[in-house]
C-alpha cells in the first residue's frame, strides 16, 4: 500500500501522520526547524519562503493554541493566511467536508491545515484534493497530531541530543490521545530505545504494546530512571464516569508531583502539550519548576510548523 | 419452454453429483439429469462446455433497500445484481423504511419482487415493532404474508426480558429467530475491531467480547425457551468456538458468515478506507482463520453476501462517520471460489454453504437440482477473471473493499423457474 503522504519519488507531499514517515524526512523537518528558531529572535520575524501562497487553516474542531501557532508559522513564512472555524459555519448548514474543501480550492488555497474530531479526516481530505495542494493534519480524532509529535521530538533533541540513549515515559490518557500516538511514532522512529506508557487500563488502547512501547500501570515504577516525562492532558469529560472515578483520585495515582518526579533521573525534563489542568495531571510546582520545558515546547512548535510548511511548499 | 443444458460440469451437493452431466428443464422444473427423457425436444440448448452448472445460490442476507432507501438501491437494480451473481433466492432483513413489521408491507414487497420475475425474495419480518426492541410483532400474520423468519437486522434488543418473550413467542409457532450477536453497550460507537489497527488509527474498537457475551445470552435463552435461532454473521474465533460447543452439546442452532470476513481483516482498513467499514467489523487474521475453519468443519452453516449497498455520498466521510456496509451480491460466487481455492477445498463442499445449507435454514425448496425441483440454475465460467469496479456491477451500490481486484468466476447464465433471467457474454 502506498503511503498517501509521500510523492512517488518519496518526498513529503502531505503531513498526515508520523507513522510510516521515513526517518530521513523526520530528521529533515527537525533540522530545518533548527534554522527557524532564530527567526523569531530577529527584529523582522519573517522569511519570504511562502510569499504568494495561501494557507488555509480549517478547524472543524475548536482549538486556540494549535490554530494560533499554525497561523504565526504561516505568517512568518510570508504566506497569506485564512482561518476558518468550520464547526461554527458551513457544517452547521449541512455542507460536507469535501464540499468545503472544493470551495476553498476554487479560491486557490495552496495548503490546508486541518483539524477534525474524527480519526482519518485528514487522510480523506488528502485523498480528495487536487495534486498541487498540500494537507497538514493538525489533529484528527484520536489518530494523530504529527506536528505536536515532531515539536516534542525537537524539544527532546534540544535538551537531550543523545536520543539513542534515552528512556521516555508518556503518562495519562493514551486511549483518546492523538498526541501520544504521534509522540510514540516520532520517538521510536528516531531511535529512542525505551518508550514507556503509564496509565490505568481504562485509558490504554487494546494491543498498545504493538506500537512498540512498554506498559506500566504504576506511575512510581514507570517513572524510575526516565530522562523525559511527557504528560498528557486529561479531557474534562473523562474526569468522572466509567473510565475514571474522579480527578482527585487521578491526581493521586497519575498526577505528576515533585515527589513522583524525584523517581526519574535528576536531570529529567517535564513536557506537556497543553493546555494543562493544574492539580489534575500535573502539580503547579512541577509545571513551573526548573525541570519543566513546557513553554519552550510552545516556542519550538512554531519553528517546527514553519519547517513542515516550507518543506511541503518546496516539494510542489 | 424446454431447455437442454449440455456438456457442463454439474455440481449438486445435495444429490452428490460432481461430474459432466446434462440437465433437462421443462415447465420450470428439472425433468432429467444425465440422459434425455423420452421425446424431449429442447426449445433452447445451452452449451455449457467448460462451464460449471450449479443450483442457483441462496443468499441469507441481502439488503434490497426497498422500501425507503431507493437512493441507495432499488429492488430492480438489486434483483438484477442478484441474478448477475447467480443468486436465485435471497433473504432480506427488515430494516427498510418503513420497517417490515406489517403484513401489508411484506405482501407488497413480495408482489413487487414477483412482478420483476427475477430471484425469489424471502423477507425476514421484524421481530419487534419498528425494530424498537419493545413490542413483538404479529409473527403469525407476517408469516402468512410471506416472512420466513424474524430478525432485528442490526438493531439489538437491549431489554433481555423482551428478547426472552420474543423467543418464547416465536418458539410457540416454530418460527426461526435471526439474531446478529452483539452486546450493544460494549459495541457502542465502535467502528473497528478492538485490536492493533484500531489502536494505531485511533478508531473506537468493538471488542470480541461484544459478540461472545451476546452469543452466550442468546444460546442460553434459546435453550430455555426452545426457540430456533439463526446467528447472523459471526466474526470472532471465540464465537465460532461457542457455537461449535453448543452444537456438540446437541443444541439446534445455525449460523452464517459473510464472504467479506472470510477474506479480509482489520488490516484491510489500510489508511482509513471507508469501504472496509463493515458491521460486524473486520477482525484479526486469527479470527479470519477460525471462521474459515468453522465453515469447513460445519460449525458455520452458510456463507452470505451481507449485501449492503450504500450510496457514494454516505461513504464520503471520515471512517467512523461513513455508513457501514459493502455491496456483495455479485461478489458472493467469486469470493466463494477464491475461498475454496485458498483452502484447497473441492467446489462441491464450498458451494454447499451457499446452496443446500442456506436453503435448509430458510426452509424453502431451493439449493438443489433434484428431478422435479424448481429449475433455479447458475452456470458460470470458473476461469474467467473480471475486475471489480463501479461499471462492472449491476448493483446500485458500488462500495466494496474489493474494488480494483480481479476475481475469477463469471456467471454466464442464471435461470429462475426455468427461465433465463441473466446471460452474459
Amino acid at each position: 500500500m502506498q503511503n498517501p503522504q509521500l510523492t512517488n519519488d518519496g518526498k513529503l507531499k502531505h503531513l498526515l501522520s508520523i507513522e510510516g514517515l521515513p526517518k530521513a524526512i523526520i530528521k529533515q523537518i527537525l533540522d530545518t526547524a533548527e534554522s527557524f528558531v532564530g527567526v523569531a529572535e530577529r527584529e523582522v520575524k519573517k522569511v519570504p519562503l511562502l510569499r504568494g501562497k495561501t494557507v488555509c487553516n480549517l478547524f472543524f474542531e475548536n482549538s486556540t493554541r494549535t490554530r494560533t501557532t499554525f497561523e504565526i508559522a504561516a505568517k512568518r513564512l510570508s504566506a497569506d493566511v485564512i482561518t476558518l472555524n468550520v464547526s461554527t459555519s458551513s457544517q452547521s448548514k449541512g455542507e460536507t467536508i469535501l464540499d468545503t474543501i472544493d470551495n476553498l480550492t476554487a479560491m486557490h488555497a495552496d495548503m490546508f491545515v486541518v483539524r477534525h474530531a474524527q480519526s482519518g479526516a485528514a487522510h480523506m481530505i488528502a485523498k480528495h484534493v487536487a495534486p498541487h495542494i498540500h494537507v497538514i493534519n493538525a489533529g484528527d480524532g484520536r489518530h494523530a497530531h504529527p506536528t505536536q509529535g515532531l515539536l516534542d521530538a525537537f524539544t527532546i533533541r534540544r535538551y537531550k541530543p543523545e536520543m539513542h540513549n534515552l528512556r521516555v515515559a508518556i503518562v495519562g490518557d493514551i486511549l483518546h490521545s492523538r498526541v501520544a500516538r504521534s509522540e510514540i511514532h516520532a520517538l521510536t522512529s528516531l531511535g529512542v530505545p525505551e518508550v514507556r506508557v503509564i496509565a490505568p487500563k481504562t485509558l490504554l488502547p487494546e494491543n498498545v504494546e504493538k506500537l512498540g512501547v512498554h506498559v506500566f500501570h504504576d506511575m512510581r515504577e514507570g517513572l524510575k530512571d526516565v530522562d523525559v516525562v511527557m504528560m498528557l492532558r486529561l479531557q474534562n469529560e473523562r474526569m468522572a464516569g466509567a473510565m475514571l472515578p474522579s480527578s482527585q483520585e487521578y491526581f493521586k495515582t497519575y498526577g505528576l508531583t515533585p515527589e513522583k518526579l524525584a523517581l526519574a533521573k535528576p536531570d529529567a525534563i517535564v513536557m506537556h502539550p497543553g493546555p494543562m489542568n493544574r492539580g489534575v495531571e500535573i502539580d503547579s510546582a512541577v509545571a513551573d519548576g526548573k525541570q519543566s520545558v513546557i513553554l519552550p515546547q510552545v516556542t519550538y512548535g512554531i519553528a517546527v510548523r514553519m519547517a513542515v510548511m516550507s518543506i511541503l511548499a518546496g516539494n510542489s | 419452454m424446454k431447455i437442454h443444458i449440455k456438456n457442463g460440469h454439474l455440481i449438486d451437493p445435495k444429490n452428490g453429483i460432481d461430474s459432466k452431466k446434462d440437465l433437462f428443464i421443462a415447465a420450470g422444473k428439472v425433468v432429467a439429469i444425465g440422459n434425455s427423457p423420452d421425446s424431449f425436444v429442447a426449445n433452447q440448448t445451452i452449451d455449457a462446455n467448460g462451464l460449471i452448472v450449479i443450483p442457483g445460490l441462496v443468499d441469507l442476507s441481502a439488503r434490497l433497500r426497498e422500501p425507503g432507501f431507493e437512493h441507495k438501491a432499488t429492488l430492480e437494480s438489486e434483483m438484477q445484481a442478484a441474478v448477475a451473481g447467480g443468486i436465485t433466492s435471497l433473504a432480506c432483513p427488515p430494516d427498510t423504511d418503513p420497517v417490515l413489521d406489517e403484513p401489508g408491507l411484506v405482501e407488497m414487497l413480495k408482489h413487487r419482487a414477483k412482478q420483476l420475475n427475477l430471484a425469489h425474495v424471502y423477507p425476514l419480518g421484524a421481530l419487534t415493532h419498528q425494530l424498537n426492541g419493545q413490542e413483538i410483532t404479529e409473527m403469525c400474520e407476517l408469516t402468512e404474508a410471506g416472512c420466513v423468519g424474524f430478525s432485528q437486522a442490526d438493531i439489538v434488543i437491549k431489554d433481555t426480558q423482551v428478547l426472552w418473550r420474543a423467543m418464547q413467542y416465536a418458539a410457540t409457532f416454530g418460527f426461526t429467530v435471526w439474531l446478529r450477536p452483539e452486546e450493544p453497550y460494549l459495541a457502542k460507537d465502535g467502528v473497528a475491531h478492538d485490536g492493533e489497527v484500531a489502536a494505531r488509527l485511533g478508531l473506537k474498537g468493538i471488542p470480541a467480547a461484544a459478540e461472545t457475551l451476546a452469543i452466550a445470552s442468546i444460546l442460553r435463552i434459546a435453550k430455555e425457551t426452545g426457540a430456533k435461532v439463526h446467528l447472523c454473521r459471526l466474526s470472532t474465533a471465540e464465537g465460532v468456538d461457542m457455537v461449535r460447543a453448543a452444537k456438540k452439546a446437541g443444541q439446534k442452532i445455525s449460523c452464517d458468515v459473510s464472504a467479506n470476513h472470510l477474506h479480509l481483516t482489520d488490516f484491510d482498513i489500510g489508511f482509513f478506507d471507508s469501504n472496509a467499514h463493515l458491521r460486524p467489523p473486520l477482525r484479526s487474521q486469527r479470527d479470519k482463520e477460525a471462521l474459515s475453519a468453522g465453515l469447513i468443519d460445519g460449525t458455520i452453516d452458510a456463507i452470505c453476501s451481507d449485501h449492503t449497498p450504500v450510496d457514494d455520498d454516505a461513504k464520503l466521510y471520515p471512517f467512523a462517520e461513513a455508513e457501514a456496509g459493502a455491496t456483495g451480491l455479485e461478489l458472493l460466487l467469486p469470493l466463494i471460489l477464491k475461498w475454496a481455492e485458498d483452502n484447497k477445498l473441492n467446489l462441491n463442499q464450498a458451494i454447499t454453504a451457499a446452496t443446500q445449507m442456506p436453503a435448509n435454514i430458510l426452509g424453502v425448496a431451493a439449493g438443489d437440482l433434484s428431478v422435479n425441483s424448481n429449475a433455479d440454475v447458475c452456470i458460470f465460467d470458473p476461469k474467467k477473471y473480471w475486475k471489480v469496479e463501479a461499471n462492472s456491477l449491476f448493483s446500485q451500490g458500488k462500495n466494496s473493499p474489493f474494488l480494483g481486484l480481479e476475481l475469477a468466476g463469471k456467471v454466464k447464465y442464471t435461470l429462475v423457474n426455468g427461465h433465463i433471467v441473466h446471460q452474459s457474454t
